[in-house]
């Protein structure tokens, strides 16, 4: 009787002992497609080696949008999650509410501000403190082509300017091929036009209408002229765009019958599982007139405040697993992201992801690193949602002057500031 | 009750016929209150905060900085609530009137004693039965240009054959009331056919034997006999179309742009997605005295009448 006492205190106090600094911590997170779940699932098994437990809060769907809408829900509740996916300036929206934490320790100790670029990681900041911890670095500017379906048409090469990119549709088009392959859902549409933008205006001109969004801009002829240019595309899609999702356009050129897609480099896991090579089967190119240009799309990891020291402390540790060379190494190659770490090598990765981190490297030296509007990092979600209705509307409205669309731009932003 | 009670005992049975009568009394009310309680807590209390958002600045989370009606100014400047109440009524004018109709018709044939009735009636009522996301999507691949209709028919040799109204910012709308159309009426069918049953045959006989022609007795006879089923249709149509939110999601997503938005979707939109809670309140709101301008004075009209006749 005796020793089950003591046994069953030792276990006690080995249970006590073991909270002190190993503690459950739940993670929200929009991981959950296939490669992406892969990802998350590394995450998870890293953390639990440490000791702690990861309790799984995936939110599927609409690119974070049901997760937000979860977060806000259990925020006003008083019980958010521990560790949420949050993107962009909706970080420090929730940082200024007095919801996030501080993780400046695990940065100081892993020397965070040596290897991570400052343009990115001033989003996680919130009033000069780490508040979150970015993971990766997609791009959002690439053409997917399908180099079968260009050789069919004629063109030798994916076109480097837009003047090239319609006299190239017009000879796929009469091959028998849709040119462009496009869902039509805001944000896709938002994305290609924002490809179109940056390129014809450059990353200044991007930053002034798409972070500033400074009116002067967004009337200005480089706008006018980017909206035509966007909506000229509309003729080299197919008629039945609408509502369509992004993996089945890609699909459409995994298949052979469309020649191109724009869309960010999430695209490769659709391609990879269809068991293609980048290079060979695939081509991924910059769309025109933005090769040394390079609109990131970068997920973070949001750390709410929490009272408990074990779960500051599973907090500290997930960040610095995150940040860890061999998991940013893994997680990006099942995401198709970058590292968002410099000092890691790109050695093991494919030929996209090498020409995405050379692209980076020029473009930070140049000014042309961007945020990109369409995937929430460079505005507020309602500034967001008045450019996109603007934008949508234009795309899918015959008769509207691209005009009356920059003009209307103006005040959407405006109503929804 | 107290005086009761307190009353000098006449005796106890008199005493225990008054509890049993005063728990008789009040039962009723014990069984109600907590469901009532329940109601105006969620039902009207909410209404209440969902007012008191609209008049705030509430953004991504409610706060109660109190800004006046500037929102519903702002919602009013707002191009897309526009486009939004002009498709609700559009969309929810059309729905209700083609139902109605086509629901009448379909029980008025189906009322001629023809054969086989139960199978007919079971196919039109099917619809009902499934969910409205299973309606959007089935027609979302029928209406899409390249999969469904126009596809068919182009393939057995019309090429010039186009029927494209999904992809139509014009004609989007009318694609919703197909789907809702083919849903619903149906039900509206069954509705009329239960209506239809209770009137009695011997008022037709009477009529015939007046000499009444078939449709005259339709338009003097039954139509006005049935004006209870049509008051309860359109009670129900009326709020199936204003919640409508599920079957602009799965078959146009509020597109093509947001050519389809309806209220509610815009109200979702703005509420849960864009960080704007204390517009999206004003669009609730908005919806909501939409409703109890059609419905009150429809409402106050129909039960009057039943009162006086």
């Amino acid at each position: 009787m005796k020793t089950i006492h003591a046994l069953a205190a030792g276990a006690l106090l080995a249970a006590a002992v073991g909270q002190a600094n190993a503690a459950e911590i739940e993670v929200l997170h929009w991981w959950t497609s296939g490669g992406e779940a892969k990802a998350a699932n590394l995450l998870k098994e890293k953390l639990e080696a440490k000791g702690h437990t990861w309790k799984d809060f995936a939110v599927a769907g609409g690119a974070g949008d049901s997760a937000m809408t979860v977060l806000k829900s259990r925020a006003i509740s008083g019980n958010p999650p521990a560790v949420a996916q949050i993107k962009g300036p909706l970080i420090k929206e929730w940082g200024d509410m007095g919801f996030l934490g501080n993780i400046d320790k695990a940065a100081e100790a892993d020397g965070w501000d040596d290897f991570l670029p400052q343009e990115i990681v001033a989003a996680d900041k919130v009033d000069g403190h780490y508040a979150a911890v970015p993971v990766n670095i997609h791009r959002i500017n690439w053409i997917w082509a399908n180099p079968e379906v260009l050789e069919d048409s004629g063109v030798d090469h994916v076109p480097q300017t837009w003047d090239e990119f319609f006299d190239a549709a017009d000879k796929i088009r009469e091959a028998g091929y849709i040119p462009l392959a496009h869902g039509g859902q805001p944000w896709q549409d938002a994305t290609v036009f924002e490809v179109v933008m940056m390129g014809i205006g450059g990353g200044d001109f991007y930053r002034k209408a798409f972070v500033d969004l400074d009116p002067e801009a967004l009337t200005s002829d480089t706008m006018i002229k980017s909206l035509k240019t966007f909506k000229k595309l509309r003729g080299t899609m197919d008629e039945n765009i609408a509502g369509r999702d992004w993996n089945i356009a890609t699909s459409m050129v995994i298949n052979g019958k469309a020649a191109m897609q724009i869309m960010g480099d999430w695209a490769k896991g659709e391609f990879t599982a269809a068991g293609m090579t980048p290079g060979e089967d695939y081509e991924c190119v910059a769309p025109p007139m933005t090769e040394s240009m390079f609109s990131y799309n970068t997920d973070s990891l949001a750390m709410f405040d929490v009272d408990d020291e074990g779960k500051q402390q599973a907090q500290l540790d997930l960040a610095s697993i995150v940040l860890s060379k061999d998991f940013q190494v893994q997680f990006n190659q099942a995401k198709g992201s970058i590292p968002v770490r410099l000092d890691v090598s790109l050695d093991d990765f494919d030929a996209c992801a090498k020409a995405s981190r050379e692209a980076f490297d020029v473009a930070m030296d140049e000014g042309g690193l961007v945020p990109s509007l369409a995937h929430g990092m460079a505005v507020s979600d309602s500034q967001q949602g008045a450019v996109f209705d603007v934008i949508t509307n234009f795309f899918n409205d015959p008769d509207m002057k691209a005009e009356t669309a920059s003009e209307r731009l103006v005040s959407a932003v405006r109503a929804a500031e | 009750m107290p005086s009761n009670v307190s009353a000098p005992a006449s005796g106890e049975r008199r005493h225990r016929r008054s509890l049993a009568g005063h728990i008789e009394r009040v039962l009723p009310r014990l069984v109600v209150a907590p469901s009532l309680g329940v109601a105006l807590f969620f039902v009207y209390g909410y209404m209440l905060w969902t007012f008191l958002l609209s008049l705030t600045n509430s953004r991504m989370l409610p706060q109660y900085d109190f800004v006046g009606f500037a929102q519903y100014a702002r919602l009013f400047a707002n191009e897309r609530w526009h486009v939004a109440a002009t498709n609700l009524v559009v969309f929810g004018g059309l729905f209700i009137v083609s139902c109605l109709v086509i629901g009448l018709l379909l029980a008025i044939f189906l009322d001629q004693r023809i054969r086989q009735e139960g199978a007919l009636r079971t196919i039109y009522l099917y619809p009902m039965a499934l969910s409205l996301i299973v309606t959007g999507v089935v027609w979302r691949w029928l209406l899409n240009p390249g999969l469904g209709i126009q596809a068919m028919v182009r393939g057995w040799g019309f090429e010039d054959f186009t029927f494209n109204w999904l992809v139509d910012s014009d004609m989007a709308i009318y694609t919703l009331v197909i789907a809702a159309v083919w849903q619903a009426s149906g039900f509206v069918m069954a509705l009329f056919l239960a209506g239809l049953r209770s009137i009695d045959d011997s008022l037709f006989q009477a009529a015939a034997l007046d000499g009444a022609s078939l449709p005259r007795i339709y338009t003097r006879i039954v139509l006005p006999s049935l004006r209870p089923v049509v008051f309860s249709s359109v009670m129900i149509l009326a709020h199936i179309a204003i919640k409508s939110f599920d079957l602009v999601m799965a078959l146009t997503g509020g597109g093509p742009g947001y050519a389809t938005d309806l209220p509610a979707t815009f109200m979702y939109a703005h509420t849960f997605t864009r960080g704007q809670i204390g517009l999206g309140s004003a669009s609730a709101i908005m919806m909501l005295c939409g409703v109890l301008a059609i419905l009150v004075p429809y409402l106050y009209s129909e039960l009057r009448g039943q009162r006086h006749g």
